[in-house]
């Protein structure tokens, strides 16, 4: 007898779905071709819920959950697609594009870039917030890759391979608020610090903040796919 | 320990006190304290020695009315005499036995007399250092009788049945959450005690803390019991050091006594608690940051659920209380869940402590039972604006609350009632504003608040406080538009709604509060860059009359 598997049933935008009962609302979407935007989470990665975009519905609920850590219940009724939802994920990418420079003219991603692909998955035109315009520096002291702190996001995507799949943790956080700042060791330049060059963050960073110093103009595709291949090989499946 | 050695504690700390003709209680919170209430108990000592006179000089926790430190209160004549100093000691002994010194007499028997002094029964009567004046005053019976004649279900049943909310801020029933962390298995379980108290303007955990920390001690321990815990923490904030210090002794005070440790009231239960240190982050308060904190990570929080019921410290069921929360137990065991029960309204049970600040006479703690009204507790308790000014607003709730204007001084405190009103109760500060205040620039000033304490970590509260701060400044200097405006509302709105934790998702209170009760304040500093309270930078006159109505 083959071990018994926990099942799931449930409604995503009004399509039957099951699922494992580990499973989350946004791996069951995906799996049904049924669209969610997100930026911090990363197939491989954990997730950490911070950039708010997966937010969904559920029905009976008046708060909002995070399809990347909700995990499926019997019977859920979720709702991944309304007004409500596309004008809260259009005002967060709004708050992202006004909160550092991101000029997608000289960035070596642009179309290739998650944020601009998502800002126009969600029909977004222009920012109506006022551009916090802040200085910020770059850092191109290594001597294969530059961080540029305007185009980050926060999303912690760096932070998390680095520490998770690398096994390194040169990435961390620094400060708090719109403060923070992810920094490489204990904020020794990137080129100083005890990064192992392997450049998995600068695959897995959806904008043009770390970036390869050989690619010019905008020719700077990003290849974040290798993450779970490299756990399923790990775990030997 | 058994109950029979308990009680000769008791009768023997009793008896001690009892051989003197007086008590002479120095306050030595941290109010008191910085108003030199050290060299006050120094200068009393000396004048005791001297006069020959039978009195114990000793030192206590807050006494509630900071305003007025330092505060010597006599027993057992319960005379209370404020603003005493070293030059005072002399007529103040010689007056023992004697009429009281008019002179320094706090004549303030309204202060007093209004307030249910449950958490804060020992807070001024006791050494807090001194467990054995704490079980003099029937300290460590509710865990004996737990440990002794309960199982950990009916100590549950007890806490459920009495209607206890948590005091931390959220209100969730105390009970149901014991009752989840219970029911979580078998396995290596944790207590925490939420000492982390942020909110500007709150200081009800600290005082508790250093005025009476054997009964955190206490409830924790019976926590530890119902749930099936082990181990315990204390997290406190390090700018707290008196209280980290008063812990610190009575941790040792009770393992010595047997209340931690291997075997306690020689039953099976183990339980022992120690101290971790926040360095001062308002969101180390919410309970999945701070166990990130506990854990040595960066103090943020994470999604929940899962609940630290289910998944906290390393992973393992976790009970979290706040210290009033922890503070109230001993005493419902103690008197019976129908007891607690009795005070308060239908669904907010028993005292409250507040933290009363700002522009009100009586600035301190008060610990009031539930229902309560507003103006009972700022006119009568508080004794009113200073000073020949009018009441404006009072601020409940730290910066996840809001301003509740002059019609609604009546609504009495609840959870619930706060809530429906805009604002909540959150962990116990007050806050009174009067005419002197723009409430435009008090809503700019807790935005500024959440901007500086946001963790970073998602976006709605990271760039959105951040935004809302800066739209908020532009109102205040006058140089706002209706278009402004618009985008702050729909701000509050977004942030409020789709921020991770806590933090984000009450920041926009004040300004919604401050919106639904003072608009015409916002739209003065629009549409005449006029600010009433003269606060503001913006360089307008005040508006017609009709325009004000508009
Ligand atoms: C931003 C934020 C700050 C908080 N600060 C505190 C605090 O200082 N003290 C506290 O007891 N609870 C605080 N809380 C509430 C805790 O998360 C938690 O609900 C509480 O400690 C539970 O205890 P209780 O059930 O006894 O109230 C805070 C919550 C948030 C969201
Ligand atoms: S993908 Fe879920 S919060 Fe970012």
């Amino acid at each position: 007898m083959s071990p018994a598997v926990d099942v799931k049933t449930l409604v995503i935008d009004g399509i039957d779905v099951s699922a494992r009962a580990d499973q989350t609302v946004l791996e069951v979407a995906r799996e049904n071709n049924i669209f969610i935007p997100t930026l911090c989470h990363l197939d491989g990665l954990s997730d950490v819920g911070a950039c708010r975009l997966c937010l969904v519905e559920v029905k009976n609920s008046p708060k909002l959950f995070p399809a990347c850590v909700l995990k499926v219940e019997e019977g859920m009724e979720v709702t991944t697609k309304s007004d409500r939802l596309l004008h809260y994920r259009q005002t967060i990418l709004e708050l992202l594009f006004a909160e550092r420079n991101h000029v997608c003219s000289v960035c070596v991603t642009n179309n290739h870039c998650e944020l601009q692909a998502t800002a126009q998955s969600q029909g977004l035109t222009h920012v109506r917030l006022p551009y916090r315009s802040p200085r910020l520096g770059v850092d191109a002291s290594n001597e294969r890759f530059v961080a540029d702190q305007n185009r980050c996001i926060l999303c912690t995507r760096c932070v998390r391979v680095c520490d998770e799949i690398e096994g390194a943790h040169v990435w961390d956080v620094m400060g708090r608020g719109i403060d923070s700042m992810v920094i490489t060791d204990l904020m020794q330049p990137w080129g100083e610090s005890s990064c192992t060059r392997c450049g998995k963050c600068v695959n897995v960073c959806p904008t043009g903040a770390l970036f390869d110093k050989t690619k010019v103009g905008s020719d700077h595709p990003k290849y974040p796919d290798f993450v779970p291949y490299l756990n399923m090989m790990r775990e030997g499946r | 320990m058994t109950s029979e050695e308990l009680l000769q504690i008791a009768e023997a700390s009793t008896a001690e006190h009892e051989q003197f003709d007086f008590q002479l209680n120095v306050c030595m919170g941290t109010g008191c304290m910085s108003q030199h209430s050290d060299k006050v108990k120094a200068a009393l000592t000396e004048e005791v020695a001297k006069s020959g006179k039978h009195c114990h000089v000793r030192q206590t926790g807050c006494m509630g009315l900071c305003a007025a430190g330092p505060l010597v209160l006599v027993e057992p004549t319960e005379t209370r005499y404020g603003n005493v100093h070293e030059a005072d000691a002399k007529e103040l002994v010689d007056s023992l036995g004697g009429k009281p010194l008019e002179r320094l007499e706090t004549h303030l028997d309204k202060y007093f007399q209004g307030q249910q002094h449950i958490v804060l029964e020992n807070s001024g009567h006791i050494d807090p250092e001194k467990i054995d004046e704490y079980i003099g005053r029937d300290g460590y019976q509710a865990l004996m009788t737990a440990l002794t004649q309960m199982d950990p279900q009916t100590v549950i049943e007890q806490i459920s049945k009495s209607g206890l909310r948590g005091r931390g801020g959220g209100g969730y029933p105390t009970g149901l959450k014991w009752g989840m962390v219970a029911k979580a298995g078998k396995g290596q379980k944790y207590v925490i005690c939420n000492g982390d108290e942020g909110d500007p303007g709150a200081f009800m955990d600290r005082s508790v803390l250093e005025s009476d920390p054997q009964r955190v001690i206490e409830g924790m321990a019976i926590a530890a019991y119902a749930v099936g815990a082990s181990k315990g923490y204390v997290y406190v904030r390090a700018e707290y050091p008196l209280a980290i210090s008063r812990l610190t002794a009575s941790l040792r005070e009770a393992r010595r006594r047997g209340f931690l440790g291997s075997n306690i009231c020689g039953t099976t239960f183990a339980f022992d608690i120690e101290i971790r240190l926040g360095a001062g982050a308002f969101v180390c308060g919410e309970e999945t940051a701070l166990i990130a904190s506990i854990e040595g990570q960066r103090g943020q929080p994470r999604p929940r659920p899962p609940y630290p019921a289910v998944s906290g410290l390393w992973g393992c069921p976790t009970l979290i209380n706040n210290v009033e929360t922890f503070a109230n137990i001993a005493p419902i065991l103690r008197n019976g869940p129908q007891w607690y029960s009795s005070i308060g309204t239908e669904r907010s049970k028993g005292t409250k402590v507040f933290a009363l600040t700002g522009k009100i006479a009586n600035t301190g703690l008060v610990e009031i039972p539930m229902g309560m009204t507003l103006r009972e507790i700022i006119f009568e308790i508080g004794g009113g604006i200073p000073n020949g000014h009018t009441f404006k607003a009072v601020q409940t709730g730290g910066p996840s609350g809001g301003c509740l204007p002059e019609e609604h001084l009546d609504l009495s405190v609840s959870y619930d009632a706060l809530i429906s009103a805009g604002s909540m109760m959150g962990s116990g500060g007050m806050i009174v504003m009067d005419d002197t205040s723009c409430m435009v620039n008090v809503a700019r000033f807790f935005m500024e608040f959440c901007m500086t304490e946001s963790c970073g970590k998602c976006v709605p509260c990271r760039a959105g406080t951040a935004q809302m701060f800066d739209l908020l400044t532009k109102i205040c200097d006058g140089e706002a538009t209706h278009a402004d405006l618009d985008l702050l509302i729909d701000l509050c709105d977004v942030v409020k709604n789709t921020s991770l934790c806590g933090l984000g998702m009450t920041a926009p209170n004040p300004v919604l509060s401050t919106l639904r009760y003072f608009k015409h304040e916002y739209l003065e500093h629009i549409d005449n860059k006029y600010c009433r309270a003269g606060v503001c930078a913006c360089a307008g006159k005040a508006p017609a009359k009709e325009e004000v109505t508009a």
